[in-house]
């Protein structure tokens, strides 16, 4: 048990000075590195909690693509950190505001949790979820995913589709006159095409 | 659950989603292998997709059939709201062809994104769960977003598109964060639980909170005030045949999943969501009214045009009662049949040099061009809602609903932003008949323009003398919800 009291703070404690760093950092490559952390740290939190899936796909997805992507777009795009900043000042009372009610309200959220009304959250959970402690993390989702959840499911890949199109008809311009690697008339491509052979003369030219 | 236990769905229910769904696939890559000039093509066999789905939609009998794990379902409220929504879309995209050919816009993406963003709406209408509700307007919101900024080298389409999807992006955040709070408080997304959880149990603030989250996020995608800053931009920078379409079917599936939200789970909750429309309609007819008299644009007056009237429309949710659902319902389709005419209008308002979006350019219509002077007055005056037209008859039965349910000030600000936003429409009318002729609008109309816009013309002039089917279908819709 210490150990995982251990592990849990020490996981807890690096995901949130990691997260500060992301926003107090000065150079954004930096900041990227540290979101990273975040991302392993939070991962490490999981596989705490028997999430070991979700840590796995955090890992996978958020760190190895979502995070690469950004430190891509940060180190090709020149982007003057310290001038996008300048106006931060001035929107700090309405964040702070705006901040301020959602931290009441969670306080009011959590407060109601706790005074009891939990119990009916219990009750109504849908009796279809595998027992965890029976199967994997991914056994339990692979079986709810295909049967329960298949219309969202085929839904989410409609999304997906969606956004790929649109990606597609906003950026994708056919640009009339270039040259294109055509490989089927390449490989058909014969000897004759393409050598003559000439008799040269000596003394002469061609 | 072990996988041998497990039942495959019934498909039925989900047909006209289906064919929805392997048509637009089916037809991207028809249009991928053929290329541009398959455009036409496409949009006619799109049409017809569409025509065949609520072909499908009109064979499903009348019953409430759930499927999928009780997440998708069926009932007389969806086949309505999903009739109106086909016809819409299916219309847009006629009207569309004209503009396309002109504008250079023939790209066959186009109407395979509306077919993808017709199928996200029918989805929201049918849904029976949190997660399926935001599966649905998450498809319909992304495909949407890409058509307002089809006109990538225009500025002010990329502009209209950006903004749409930044401000939406919000919106649906805050709508995950109702739905998770929901999800958290009560132990299931599924609507029909949520009905038996709340008539059973003391309800929670979380849960109260978790709604206030979901309505704002809902308020947002019918352009409700406070949530309708981005409604003018959008409607302004976005091709005009896509305006056409944000003014008429989205409009319908969030306003049908609105009222199914409010209505299938949250009943136990209507005192409590009660206050949160009424505010939204007031702010709604109000700003609506006041708001369009300053513009020039007629694009732009469209837009508050379309909030003021989503007030309106809001009236008869705020009632909750069946009458006022009916009346929504009513609303909704005379709202839409108004609105093609109007866009077709639009549509035809053109000089060599291309589109013309002013107010003033309409100046002498009713000289140069008589007959569209006509249609457009019309149009104008049923929006005002001046009896006998049809849109009097759409704002009378919601009053007539809040007024039954005790709403007595709420209908009273109503008719006054009506007189107020009457203002508007008949200056148009003034401008078309009274001032000295602009530069003539060329306007040999296209045949779908000129039978859309004839269409909407007289269905808004003789809606009075045959309403009866209309007031009964909708009364059947309505009533499958109580």
């Amino acid at each position: 048990m210490i150990v995982q009291a251990l592990a849990f703070y020490l996981f807890a404690a690096v995901t949130v000075a990691a997260a500060f760093m992301v926003i107090v950092a000065r150079n954004p490559v930096h900041s990227v590195l540290f979101l990273i952390l975040t991302f392993f740290n939070a991962a490490g939190l999981f596989v705490l909690i028997g999430a070991e899936f979700l840590a796995m796909i955090l890992v996978v997805v958020y760190v190895g693509a979502v995070a690469v992507l950004f430190l891509f777009v940060v180190m090709m795009l020149d982007i003057d950190f310290v001038e996008l900043r300048q106006g931060f000042l001035q929107y700090v009372p309405i964040g702070a505001v705006i901040g301020l009610i959602l931290v009441a309200e969670l306080i009011l959220v959590i407060g109601a949790n706790s005074a009891g009304d939990a119990s009916a959250a219990g009750s109504a959970l849908s009796s279809s979820f595998p027992p965890v402690s029976e199967v994997s993390n991914t056994d339990a989702l692979g079986r709810l995913i295909y049967t329960e959840y298949a219309y969202l499911f085929e839904a989410a890949g409609m999304v997906l589709l969606v956004a790929m199109i649109g990606a597609i008809v906003l950026t994708l311009r056919q640009r009339p006159g270039v040259r294109k690697q055509n490989i089927s008339a390449q490989v058909s491509r014969r000897r004759e095409d393409g050598v003559e052979l000439r008799d040269v003369k000596p003394g002469q030219g061609i | 659950m072990s996988s041998g236990e497990f039942i495959s769905p019934d498909l039925m229910p989900a047909m006209p989603e289906l064919i929805l769904a392997c048509g637009a696939m089916a037809l991207l890559m028809l249009g991928v292998f053929r290329g541009d000039q398959s455009t036409r093509l496409v949009t006619l066999l799109s049409v017809g997709l569409m025509i065949v789905a609520g072909g499908f939609v009109l064979a499903q009998g009348d019953a409430r059939v759930e499927t999928f794990s009780g997440s998708f379902v069926v009932d007389a409220f969806s086949h309505y709201a999903k009739i109106l929504i086909l016809l819409g879309s299916s219309v847009i995209l006629l009207m569309a062809r004209d503009y396309q050919r002109r504008e250079n816009m023939e790209r066959f993406e186009f109407p395979v994104l509306v077919l993808l963003a017709t199928l996200g709406m029918l989805m929201m209408v049918s849904a029976n769960d949190l997660i399926a509700l935001y599966m649905g307007l998450e498809l319909q919101s992304l495909a949407l977003y890409v058509i307002a900024a089809f006109k990538r080298d225009s500025e002010r389409s990329t502009e209209a598109g950006l903004k749409y999807f930044v401000l939406g992006a919000l919106a649906s955040g805050i709508l995950l964060y109702g739905a998770s709070l929901i999800y958290g408080f009560a132990g299931t997304t599924n609507f029909t639980a949520l009905a038996s959880l709340m008539g059973a149990a003391e309800t929670s603030i979380g849960l109260i909170f978790g709604l206030v989250f979901l309505a704002a996020g809902l308020a947002f995608k019918i352009s409700a005030v406070p949530f309708h800053m981005w409604t003018p931009d959008v409607y302004e920078g976005a091709p005009t045949p896509v305006t056409a379409l944000f003014a008429s079917a989205p409009k319908v599936a969030a306003m049908a999943l609105f009222i199914r939200v409010l209505m299938g789970p949250m009943p136990g909750l209507s005192g409590e969501w009660q206050q949160i429309i009424v505010f939204l309609s007031i702010a709604s007819m109000v700003l609506g009214a006041v708001a369009a008299i300053g513009q020039s644009n007629i694009k732009r007056l469209m837009a508050y045009s379309s909030i003021g009237h989503m007030g309106f429309a809001l009236v008869g949710l705020a009632a909750g009662t069946p009458e006022g659902i009916q009346g929504v319902l009513i609303y909704m389709a005379i709202y839409v049949a108004m609105n093609f005419g109007v866009f077709g209008c639009i549509l035809a308002m053109r000089d060599k040099q291309g589109m013309l979006e002013n107010i003033n350019d309409l100046a002498g219509l009713g000289r140069t061009n008589p007959m569209m002077a006509l249609a457009l007055a019309l149009l104008m005056f049923s929006l005002a809602g001046i009896p006998p037209l049809a849109g009097f008859f759409a704002k009378f039965y919601v009053f007539l609903a809040a007024i039954q349910a005790g709403l007595y000030a709420l209908a009273v600000i109503g008719v006054l932003a009506s007189v107020v936003g009457a203002f508007y429409y008949l200056r148009i009318i003034k401008i078309m008949y009274f001032d000295a002729p602009a530069d003539a609008i060329e306007a040999p109309m296209s045949g779908e323009l000129r039978l859309v816009v004839g269409a909407s013309a007289l269905f808004t002039l003789f809606f009075f003398l045959y309403p009866a089917p209309i007031l009964s279908v909708a009364e059947h819709a309505a009533t499958a919800l109580f």
